[in-house]
């Protein structure tokens, strides 16, 4: 069998300081293939905190993080970085684009950073995902020329850039009305269901939990309940 | 174009105000430094052409390095005596033309003998005191430049009378003399004589043109009353940098006291070497100062672009990646500004050396500059490696931001 794509174990994240700030504590969790698993909790109960360990943006005070069952605390800060260009892709609640370039630019970025594939391939695989999305009509756009909704749509394109398994989304539609919520959730979902991803999301929106094949509950920096409230999608 | 290069001409381009100022810092230094290194060096080695040019590369005298020992310190080695006669020496280079002939064999240049002497001139009604230099106008022509220096008649004119003297311009229309007035000279030592002026010269330096007159050996050693003495040999080396070398070897040679030109303006050489050290610290301040811009630009832009900074480290872009963009585009304001700095130093360097001068000791017309690659090369040296300085603390600092704090802050 193979190893899960992320796996936490005994992760704990204390912020140091006069007064320490325990942001998670003691978290085990294993993220396998296909999944599509929403976080939720209280505000200020460290769901965010908890994605960017998974997504090695932080480092734990103790425990682990494994990714493909390779331990990323022993790696050095080179290795992580490689780690979240090639296997990990995220989209935060503010899409975080780079207001100078075009979203396809935007997108090529990772690819880029990567080197995987030539200018031309670059340009076309950015161009193909964001049609993929529904922006077709806006490649050559700066991003400060698009909705909330068509931001978050070019960044989830930016994360599926370099083909990683996870995609990692913290809060993808806070900022999004009714509409585009249901647009990029759709697409998020699409992600599992279509091109076979797995995707972790933090969310508030219990509406959308409640769509999500498993849910992972927060409380005070602890894991307090993780439902498969589905079987995996298949 | 590479992943780096295009974020920071991203970074540069959407800041153009500011990063043409920067630009601008640096072509001004480097613009200053070179036209301020053209003007000093242009002018110092002009300067220092005019003094191997004027001045005999080695002068020998018959001066001795020490006082000559009178003869009670002879005899008595700690005794001191009062109320005796000092012997007088009878001062000059004896048998000149033999210490001439046998220099001639080995001193890689050309020999003149002169006689020193100082003369009242009169003429109507008016008296000077004038140095009067005896000399040979075969060799002289060898080892000064006073034949080029003629405004009227030659160094050979000097033959064209028993008493024929050359006077400086200024002395000349101080006096009110012209060629073939009929002057009169009287030395220290009593003699009296009439003399005929056959031409005048222009050296450029004040003093000489003010107070000097040139007369035949023969002439000088009569208003000296030493008749077959000589009291300077002048020497034009080939390479004027070995006159110091060839100037000991001299006095060893012969016993008089050889001075090269470097050790008769040690004090001018010194001011030089002071005045490079100056002008090194000016230009190095310049491209500090300029330097400072270009610190300025890539810290206000890596201050800007934290969240960027945070973005693309989110993403999996190295330290390494994200340092280099910022040292980059510092290096793009370095060169770019070096680059401009040139035109502008070779034009200010081109208006300073077209610019009409007037300095008190001479006359040139034109400041005297120097072009050299060296400068510019130089120039560009210290603005790049500065530039990458500025560049680098700031750029430093951007790689080393942790991400999560920025993006915790902004979420
Ligand atoms: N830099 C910090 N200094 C002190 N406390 C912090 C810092 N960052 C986060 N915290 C605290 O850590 C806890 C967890 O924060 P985190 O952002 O992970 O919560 P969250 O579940 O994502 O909240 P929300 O739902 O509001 O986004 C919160 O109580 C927060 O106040
Ligand atoms: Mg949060």
């Amino acid at each position: 069998m193979s190893p899960p794509l992320i796996e936490a174990r005994q992760v704990t994240r204390i912020l140091p300081g006069e007064v320490p700030v325990t942001l998670v504590a003691d978290i085990n969790l294993a993220i396998g293939a296909r999944e599509f698993i929403a976080i939720t909790g209280p505000s200020g109960s460290g769901k965010s905190s908890l994605l960017y360990l998974l997504g090695l943006l932080d480092l734990p005070t103790r425990g682990d993080v494994l990714i493909d069952g390779r331990s990323t605390t022993a790696m050095t800060e080179d290795e992580r970085a490689e780690m979240r260009l090639s296997r990990l892709g995220f989209v935060f609640q503010f899409h975080f684009l780079l207001p100078e370039f075009s979203i396809t630019e935007n997108v090529a970025l990772p690819m880029r950073a990567l080197g995987r594939l030539s200018a031309r391939g670059i340009t076309q695989r950015a161009e193909e995902l964001l049609a993929s999305l529904g922006l077709a009509d806006h490649l050559r756009k700066t991003p400060d020329k698009l909705s909330g909704g068509q931001r978050q749509r070019v960044a989830v394109a930016r994360a599926l850039a370099n083909d990683p398994p996870v995609i990692l989304a913290d809060e993808p539609t806070g900022s999004l009305d009714t509409a585009a919520t249901a647009q990029v959730f759709g697409i998020l979902r699409d992600l599992v269901i279509m091109r076979g991803k797995t995707v972790v999301a933090v969310t508030h929106d219990l509406n959308l939990a409640a769509q999500m094949q498993r849910r992972v509950h927060i409380v005070d920096g602890r894991l307090a309940d993780d439902v498969q409230a589905q079987p995996p999608v298949r | 174009m590479s992943l780096v290069l295009t974020i920071a001409w991203t970074h540069v381009r959407h800041r153009a105000r500011q990063t043409l100022v920067a630009i601008a810092g640096v072509m001004t230094g480097v613009a200053f430094s070179v036209m301020m290194a053209a003007m000093m060096e242009g002018s110092q080695d002009d300067f220092i052409r005019t003094l191997v040019d004027a001045l005999p590369h080695i002068s020998i005298t018959d001066e001795l390095r020490e006082p000559s020992r009178q003869p009670a310190d002879q005899i008595y080695a700690a005794a001191e005596f009062h109320g005796l006669k000092p012997n007088v020496r009878r001062p000059g280079i004896k048998n000149p033309m033999a210490t001439i002939a046998s220099l001639q064999g080995w001193v890689p240049g050309a020999l003149t003998a002169s006689v020193q002497s100082k003369a009242v001139l009169r003429f109507a009604g008016r008296n000077l005191t004038v140095a009067i230099i005896g000399i040979d106008p075969r060799t002289e022509n060898e080892v000064s430049t006073l034949a080029s220096h003629m405004r009227q008649g030659s160094l050979n004119s000097l033959y064209r009378s028993s008493h024929a003297i050359l006077l400086g311009d200024r002395l000349a229309a101080k006096l009110g003399a012209r060629v073939n007035s009929n002057i009169t000279l009287a030395s220290a030592q009593g003699i009296s004589m009439n003399a005929t002026v056959v031409g005048t010269f222009h050296s450029g330096f004040r003093a000489t043109d003010e107070t000097t007159g040139y007369v035949l050996l023969r002439t000088a050693q009569i208003l000296e009353r030493q008749t077959g003495i000589i009291n300077e040999i002048r020497i034009r080396t080939n390479d004027p940098m070995q006159a110091r070398l060839i100037s000991e070897r001299i006095g060893e040679q012969t016993g008089y006291k050889a001075i090269s030109w470097q050790e008769a303006q040690e004090d001018l050489l010194s001011a030089i070497t002071l005045r490079n050290v100056l002008m090194y610290t000016i230009v190095g301040a310049i491209l500090l100062v300029a330097s400072f811009g270009t610190y300025n630009i890539i810290s206000t832009i890596t201050h800007e672009k934290t969240r960027d900074i945070a973005i693309l480290k989110s993403l999996g872009f190295r330290d390494r990646t994200i340092r280099s963009i910022f040292i980059i585009e510092a290096l793009f304001i370095g060169l770019t500004g070096a680059a401009f700095g040139w035109v502008l130093g070779y034009l200010l360097t081109r208006g300073l050396a077209s610019l009409e001068f007037k300095t008190p000791f001479s006359d040139y017309n034109h400041l005297p500059v120097l072009y050299s690659l060296k400068h510019y090369l130089l120039a560009t040296a210290v603005a790049l490696l500065s530039s990458v300085v500025a560049g680098y603390f700031p750029a430093r600092a951007a790689a080393r931001l942790h991400p999560v704090d920025i993006i915790r802050g902004a979420t």
